[in-house]
């Protein structure tokens, strides 16, 4: 229980961000986001707007397992249909970039509630190994049809968005960061629904849920909507800022490095995915800087691969083990820590 | 329709599916005793694979030698992991210990890449290569006798676990976790036992389905199949392990060969969703009733 924070009305207990702290601390963050691509290098933007990316994609994927308690392994392949769509729509008919990027969101969304289907009568791990298939039969579609360019793919040209071309990290950046943070709004006030508290409850025991009225095949649909509905728009703005769009783009090993974030992140908390994909994207880059600062690194650099995919594990495990929820956890103890610091600890 | 071709490629498809049945009886000895979904299963087919190759390519054991120790070094594996990764999680909600085992997957493929590289390795030929004729069909000696071989360890993992005493312990164990406790069963134990005995089975496989297809770190693709087997059968179920092995291989060998190689996966993971549709638990999976 937290002390010091005492609420007059309930517009205030139901509000979003409720101390004064967190607003400032939001506002620095909101700064620091504006200033962030006029200091940064090229390589740094080109990071950023790939966990942009990847937050926007692992909150979808936090509501559907961390909120609804439904484990999918097809985020992957949800974003492949987003980034398609969105080729596509570029490619053949050059409509505009919010209009794609809708459109792809919206496609992935009925790809989610077709996958979803299944999640009335079969459950859990047999869920998850269904969502398999997804990947698997996305990719084929993705792989043998002449309008999706084959094993070859399709390169996306690049957007235009207000008679600006988005060609480089640093533009695309003003478009991919709104986007993303927009979506978190959304997912965090979801949860203050009338619809986020349904999920919640099937969560916490699907038959409770039920029989306080709530329509579980609908709301199990609707989730998984939502969620592939991040994807697609992740994959749309994933589809723009690579610009190659191919069937390997997507593989199965992507749904699970989602998994992996908001298991790494904590589960069921907004917080949890933002932290979870920014900490597993940014993984993977600090092991190679650190490669590039060891003695003799070109030898080493064949180790680089093999060692990522170790680290990716253990994290996973190490976690799992020993802070089952997360990083989300771990900030919270360090808030709770300086809340009444100096006076408590 | 030419029927010898059709008869021919329903041979070479069931034979695969012994090799399937013996990886998935495998993963069923972990989920029935322990409850947890395996992932990693292909993954440590690949580890047992290529620990047979160390011994028997690197160390120049003689085959009959490197074969056992392979599998023993397999089941000291399958003790660590689960000593390590498994145990403390118990009672953990099983999305926690899937992802586990998501996990493990991803060391044990960084582990060989590490140690062996991630190129394509050939495991040294055991098995007799003279060609076997079943009437007019043509069968590849090496995938006639993995299919012996794997046919003849699932005989012997039955036999054994119907009548030895840590095998009924381990039956006790998965229709009752509780009561086997309180008649004096180490349950802790069972599950060593469970994932050690997995470990080796899938070493086994793994070792079969490396001499055929050569081994490579992507080789827990395998695994992928396997799950199918194991969802489409019921993940609690040896029958269903048998007889999902032996199905799946069979669409696998008849999508191959009538539509293409790129359909094989495709049409395994098709068969696996209309099945999920039909019947949610698997073949022969116990349907549980769920109670508030």
């Amino acid at each position: 229980m937290r002390i010091g924070t005492l609420k007059e009305s309930y517009i205030a207990d139901a509000a979003l961000f409720d101390s004064r702290t967190q607003k400032t601390w939001l506002g620095i963050a909101a700064v620091l986001l504006v200033l962030f691509p006029f200091v940064a290098s090229d390589y740094w933007l080109y990071l950023a707007c790939l966990v942009c990316i990847n937050v926007a994609s692992a909150t979808g994927l936090n509501i559907l397992t961390g909120y609804t308690g439904l484990v999918s392994l097809g985020q992957a392949a949800f974003m492949g249909l987003g980034a398609y769509t969105v080729a596509i729509m570029q490619l053949r008919l050059g409509t505009p970039f919010l209009l794609n990027i809708l459109a792809g969101g919206c496609v992935a969304m009925l790809g989610g509630l077709i996958v979803g289907i299944p999640s009335l009568r079969v459950k859990g791990l047999y869920l998850a190994i269904a969502t398999i298939a997804a990947s698997f039969i996305t990719h084929f579609i993705f792989a043998n049809t002449s309008f999706t360019g084959g094993t070859g793919g399709l390169t996306v040209p690049p957007a235009s968005a207000f008679g600006v071309l988005l060609d480089t990290s640093f533009r695309l950046y003003w478009v991919i960061v709104p986007v993303t943070v927009l979506m978190l709004l959304g997912a965090a006030n979801l949860f203050r629904t009338r619809v986020g508290r349904a999920f919640i409850a099937i969560r916490d025991r699907d038959i409770s849920a039920e029989v306080l009225g709530i329509p579980l095949l609908r709301y199990k649909l609707l989730s998984f909507g939502l969620s592939s509905f991040y994807a697609g728009v992740a994959g749309g703005l994933w589809a723009y800022f690579f610009r190659v769009v191919t069937p390997e783009s997507f593989p199965l090993l992507m749904s699970i490095f989602f998994l992996a974030a908001i298991i790494v992140g904590g589960m069921g908390t907004i917080l949890g995915g933002i932290l979870g994909a920014v900490f597993m994207t940014m993984v993977p880059e600090l092991l190679k800087l650190v490669f590039d600062l060891l003695p003799n690194s070109t030898e080493l650099t064949v180790f680089l691969s093999p060692v990522r995919t170790i680290i990716f594990g253990l994290l996973i495990i190490g976690f799992l083990v020993f802070e089952p929820h997360g990083l989300a956890e771990m900030w919270r103890r360090i808030r709770r820590f300086f809340h009444l610091w100096p006076f408590r600890n | 329709m030419d029927w010898a071709y059709l008869f021919e490629i329903s041979l070479t498809g069931i034979a695969g599916g012994g090799l399937y049945a013996l990886a998935a009886l495998a993963f069923v000895m972990v989920y029935k005793a322990t409850r947890v979904v395996n992932i990693a299963i292909g993954e440590m087919l690949m580890a047992g694979a290529y620990l047979f190759f160390t011994f028997a390519s690197m160390l120049a054991l003689p085959i009959w030698l490197a074969i056992p120790a392979a599998v023993l070094g397999a089941g000291v594996l399958g003790a660590v992991i689960e000593r390590t990764m498994i145990r403390p999680l118990l009672g953990e909600p099983p999305i926690s210990v899937f992802m586990v085992t998501v996990g493990l997957a991803s060391v044990l493929v960084g582990l060989v890449e590490m140690i062996w590289t991630a190129d394509q390795r050939r495991l040294p030929d055991f098995m007799p290569t003279q060609a076997i004729m079943v009437g007019d069909a043509f069968l590849a000696p090496k995938i006639f006798w993995g299919a012996v071989i794997a046919v003849v360890f699932i005989a012997a993992v039955l036999l054994v676990f119907r009548f030895w005493r840590g095998g009924v312990a381990l039956r006790a164990t998965a229709s009752d976790q509780a009561a086997a406790y309180s008649m004096g069963i180490n349950v802790p134990r069972v599950f060593s036992l469970a994932w050690v005995v997995s470990a080796m089975l899938a070493a086994l496989s793994g070792i079969i389905v490396g001499s055929i297809g050569g081994i490579s770190s992507t080789m827990g693709v395998f695994g992928l199949s396997v799950l199918v087997v194991v969802i489409v059968g019921g993940l609690d179920s040896v029958l269903g392990a048998l007889v999902g092995g032996l199905f799946i291989g069979l669409v696998e060998a008849l999508a191959g060969a009538y539509l293409g190689g790129e359909y094989k996966l495709l049409a395994t993971f098709i068969v696996l969703v209309v099945i999920l549709m039909i019947r949610p638990y698997g073949l022969f999976g116990t349907h549980e009733i769920e109670r508030l």
